[in-house]
């Protein structure tokens, strides 16, 4: 352990600490913009200077400490130090925060209220950027908003293993661009939209599509359903000052009826749908020496990875749409069937964790009746913006419940939010479809937190299962990697692109603290147990869909509406 | 006191670069046997002996380099000489690499026995691309009379020289930016702790000496310690080689002990100011270092000299400016050089230098205002104490000690003065 003085206060931490830490301990705050407690130390921002005991400064984010230490932290040298290059910052920054999405929930407005920083005190505000990038369908890189601070470099490189992103030139020229400075839509984006969170600045955020949203609200002659992602429900809070993993299912849904929703209905459902069609799908692989391991599909983040950057393994996925796709189709065959209505006067909403879903929902083969099925995705953030834009008191609002026919899921939906629910909710089904037998425990716990993979193994008959969960794609890239020299020992392996899950999805609110994804996992969990029924084949709503319209898992209309294919996102030249 | 002393450069002019034989003649190798013979504490007793510091500008003492290198325990370690000599004004590594290249390669080998490395290698800039040639042909020379990757004087000391080019970059002559640059990325400067002696290219603890240091280290174990050491003053013992440029008769690289003032460095060696003009002002140790008015020049050139004026030794480029140059034409070329250099990974070097370039080219232009000054004052304040690496840190140098010595000059090119409140010495 290590003692020091900081502001005159002792302090005891262990070696391994930096003065920003120690400070925390004291409930100092120094001041941080390029710093990130879930990435390593870039020291770019220099806006953590302190004050050492021989007068100098030094920066308080890579600075270990050291035995009898005294750091000051707010004198006037400090101070002039720190305000001097949050105004360097500022003077190369468009200042425009009315007009940006961050305006109030950005780290660098934040700051200059705290040193009382009101406008730009250098004369011009010079702004050299790159212009606006808007390649594509999922997200925006606003250059002129751009800090250098290197976060979403570090996320896009060392957590998800994706690498598109880079510093180039230098000096002022100095710019985090995608490789080889292309627009992003041609580069290997996958559009996780994890970037977007750590920005500290609205420098990268998703494209904007609540306008469409009111647009359709507004037009009589459409009929408009919405859709609801399991991770939305423990996280959209957040938004309005309630604590992370506060689950608020009937707000969500009683809002979206204020907002003007002919129907709401649960992407559960369709989670449920998928476990059956993705169960049944790998039982048959499994019984008839299919491609093994089979890969999950649900996550479109991760569709992109594989189909970007390993295109030869594509025959491991599951070939089920995700949930959000399949309840597109079903919204515009069977529902519009039910309703009699014509599909195209049908606009489906999707109201999702994700970024990458935008992408997903805009691929050409997804449209089963000629037109794409879902019409317009929005992200947990959008959907907040259009209940604060509506005037809705989400906190007070009283709970509503879900419409029919995609309103009844079972926990085993639910669990899709979090990393290894899917996987849990699969084994569920399978175990009980192949055997036959009741399972005594259905919890799979080894499948369940925030270790980066996990295995388990479950015995089926005479068969003993092996299964593997990995999310982030950092992580995802391991398993692939195995995959792809014909090295994996599972048979089944689920993969989230985002950390943590879709809880931790590119579309999600910023986390606050550390501790937020895990609370969100927590309370996915807790929706689980509260339910009737937590097997997705138990759920009376999906026998019925069976009965009146699919037939059976993988049969010809499942087929048909359910079931996709992949390809190289960028096929080698001959 | 001799003006001019050679040791360092005493073997220029003396041999062709590729000829061994007789650098062996004129005493070659005779400081690694030496170094070999006598043992690691030996050469470092006599570095402390010589007080040699590190020549690239920082003024390290390289015996204490050196010891706490030596004791460093590491599966691989290797050597590198800093050979990137971007520093404008500066020329002195380029001669030795011509005119004594052995003296050079001795002087990484000897640092190589004391380190613990089998494998060095040279960082020399790309814009010495003939020089990075005719190192190589002294390398293989080097090859063929086995001084280089064989056992040397009968023990078992083996050792290897790469050359490396640099791809012109300012900043990688700044140690972690040159690793950087070596692991084949771009050229920017590692978060100190862990410094490059701990970890360094690879990983692996490296150490870095100038080119100077390393002719020098050959140098003083060659001639012996006090011998090196009776030269100079007290506190800056021997020699240093420098460059003098400018508005002198005579610029070149010359080897002076130390204590010999300025002004006899630049009347009696360089030969005087051109057309016997008034001095206006000097610039030390290269382009990051401040501006000294001409009436200051009877300071002994020295570390404790000029130190204790505000100054420094720094590369060894002594730059003359006489009276026909304004301050603010010069700061305005210093500045866009640290503007072309400056390698953008932190917010003081890149946007304070965008920003004082933009200022002082309205002194340039004559739109500047009062408050202008006390702006530019700031922000080269903020750069001074919170950029990352060294050239944020002295890049505003030269323009700070122009506001302290020059502050009129500034004021007499500012277009409105009656706008501005702000009185001449506010700001002080």
């Amino acid at each position: 352990m290590i003692q020091l003085k900081i502001d005159n206060k002792e302090v005891t931490v262990p070696k391994t600490y930096t003065i920003l830490q120690a400070a925390k301990e004291l409930h100092i705050n120094i001041p941080t913009l390029c710093y990130h407690p879930a990435q390593g130390i870039k020291g770019n921002c220099r806006i953590c200077m302190v004050q050492d005991g021989h007068d100098r400064l030094i920066p308080a984010c890579s600075t270990k400490v050291s035995d009898g230490m005294t750091i000051l932290t707010n004198t006037k040298f400090v101070r002039e130090m720190q305000r001097g290059v949050l105004e360097l910052i500022l003077a190369n920054h468009d200042q425009d925060c009315l007009k940006c999405v961050r305006n109030g929930k950005c780290e660098l407005q934040d700051l200059c209220e705290r040193f009382n920083i009101s406008k730009n005190s250098f004369e011009e505000n010079q702004i050299s950027a790159h212009k606006k990038d808007k390649s594509n369908q999922a997200i925006v890189r606003d250059y002129s908003k751009c800090i250098k601070c290197g976060r979403c470099v570090e996320t896009c490189s060392s957590v998800q293993n994706v690498n598109i992103l880079a510093f180039a030139n230098r000096s002022t020229a100095y710019e985090i661009v995608p490789n080889f400075d292309r627009p992003l839509g041609e580069t290997e984006c996958v559009y996780c939209g994890q970037c977007i969170k750590i920005c500290p600045v609205g420098a990268i955020y998703e494209k904007n599509d609540t306008e469409q949203v009111l647009d359709a609200l507004e037009d009589e002659s459409l009929h408009v359903i919405a859709q609801i992602a399991p991770a939305v429900r423990v996280s959209i809070g957040e938004e309005f000052g309630l604590e992370p993993g506060a689950v608020t299912t009937g707000k969500i849904v009683a809002s979206l009826k204020r907002l003007g929703f002919d129907r709401v209905f649960d992407t559960n459902f369709t989670a449920d749908l998928t476990i059956l069609e993705e169960g049944t799908e790998f039982i048959d692989r499994l019984k008839n020496d299919g491609v093994l391991p089979m890969i999950t599909s649900c996550s479109p983040g991760w569709i992109n990875y594989i189909e970007g950057f390993a295109p030869e393994a594509l025959d491991h996925l599951s070939t089920c749409k995700s949930p959000q796709q399949m309840f597109g189709a079903l919204s515009k065959t069977y529902y519009a069937d039910k309703e009699g209505l014509h599909p195209s006067k049908i606009h489906t909403v999707s109201i999702m964790p994700c970024v990458a879903k935008k992408f997903e929902a805009k691929r050409p083969e997804m449209s089963s009746f000629g037109s794409i099925d879902v019409d317009t995705v929005i992200t947990t953030r959008e959907f907040a913006q259009l209940i604060r834009l509506a005037g809705i008191d989400f906190e007070r609002v009283e709970d509503e419940e879900f419409d029919e026919p995609f309103g009844i899921a079972s926990g085993a939906g639910a669990i899709f939010g979090a990393t290894g629910g899917v996987m849990e909710a699969a084994l569920r089904t399978v175990y009980e479809v192949m055997t036959g037998e009741l399972l005594d425990q259905i919890d799979f716990k080894e499948v369940r937190g925030l270790e980066g993979i996990k295995e388990a193994e479950i015995q089926i008959e005479n068969k003993v299962i092996k299964v593997a969960v990995a999310h982030g794609l950092g992580n995802a890239s391991k398993l692939l990697e195995q995959v792809k020299v014909g090295k994996s020992p599972y048979h089944f392996i689920e993969i989230m692109a985002c950390t943590g899950g879709c809880i931790g999805g590119g579309g999600q609110p910023i986390e606050k603290s550390p501790d937020t994804i895990q609370k969100r996992i927590e309370a996915i969990y807790q929706v689980d147990c509260n339910k009737d029924f937590r097997k997705s084949h138990e759920n009376p709503a999906i026998k019925q869909l069976y009965e009146e319209f699919l037939g059976q898992p993988l049969g010809e209309r499942s087929h048909h509406l359910l079931h996709t294919h992949y390809k190289a996102r960028f096929p080698k030249e001959k | 006191m001799n003006r001019v002393q050679a040791f360092i450069t005493a073997n220029f002019d003396c041999y062709e670069y590729n000829d061994i034989d007789r650098y062996i003649e004129l005493g070659g190798f005779e400081a690694l046997k030496k170094a070999i013979e006598k043992g690691s504490d030996y050469v470092i007793d006599e570095l402390r002996t010589a007080d040699i510091k590190g020549r690239g500008g920082a003024g390290y003492p390289t015996w204490k380099k050196w010891a706490i290198g030596h004791k460093r325990q590491a599966e691989k370690k290797y050597v590198v000489c800093n050979a990137d000599e971007g520093e404008p004004g500066t020329f002195k590594d380029r001669e030795l690499l011509k005119k004594d290249p052995f003296k050079v390669i001795e002087g990484m080998m000897i640092s190589g026995f004391v380190f613990g490395a089998s494998k060095g290698f040279i960082y020399i800039r790309e814009e010495y691309a003939y020089i990075q040639e005719t190192f190589k042909e002294a390398l293989e020379v080097m090859r063929e009379k086995k001084y280089l990757g064989h056992p040397v004087f009968g023990s078992d000391f083996v050792f290897e020289i790469e050359v490396f080019s640099g791809a012109g970059a300012y900043v990688c002559g700044e140690n972690s930016s040159l690793i950087e640059s070596m692991e084949g990325r771009v050229g920017r400067p590692r978060i100190k702790s862990p410094r490059v002696g701990e970890k360094g290219y690879l990983g692996y603890p490296t150490l870095v000496n100038n080119v100077e240091t390393l002719a020098g280290v050959t140098t003083v174990l060659l001639i012996g310690a006090e011998r090196y050491a009776q030269y100079g003053t007290q506190e800056s013992p021997g020699t240093k080689v420098i460059c003098v440029s400018g508005n002198v008769k005579n610029p070149g690289v010359y080897e002076i002990p130390f204590g010999v003032t300025l002004r006899e460095i630049i009347y009696d060696i360089a030969g005087g100011v051109e057309e016997g003009r008034r001095i206006k002002f000097l610039q030390l140790g290269g382009i990051s270092g401040p501006l000294m008015p001409g009436n200051m020049i009877d300071i002994g050139y020295s570390y404790e000299a000029l130190e204790q004026e505000g100054f420094s030794v720094g590369s060894g480029s002594i730059l003359v400016a006489d009276e026909t140059n304004r301050v603010i034409d010069f700061l305005v070329s210093v500045s866009d050089f640290f503007y072309h250099e400056s390698c953008g990974k932190c917010v003081p070097c890149r946007e304070g230098k965008r920003q004082l370039t933009r200022l002082l080219k309205k002194f340039v232009s004559g739109t500047a205002k009062g408050k202008d000054i006390k702006t530019i004052e700031k922000i080269a304040h903020t750069m001074k104490y919170t950029s990352f690496c060294g050239l944020g840190q002295t890049a505003p140098t030269a323009l700070l000690s122009a506001i302290k010595y020059f502050l009129p000059e500034f004021w007499n090119l500012v277009g409105d003065k009656e706008v501005s409140r702000i009185g001449e010495g506010e700001w002080k």
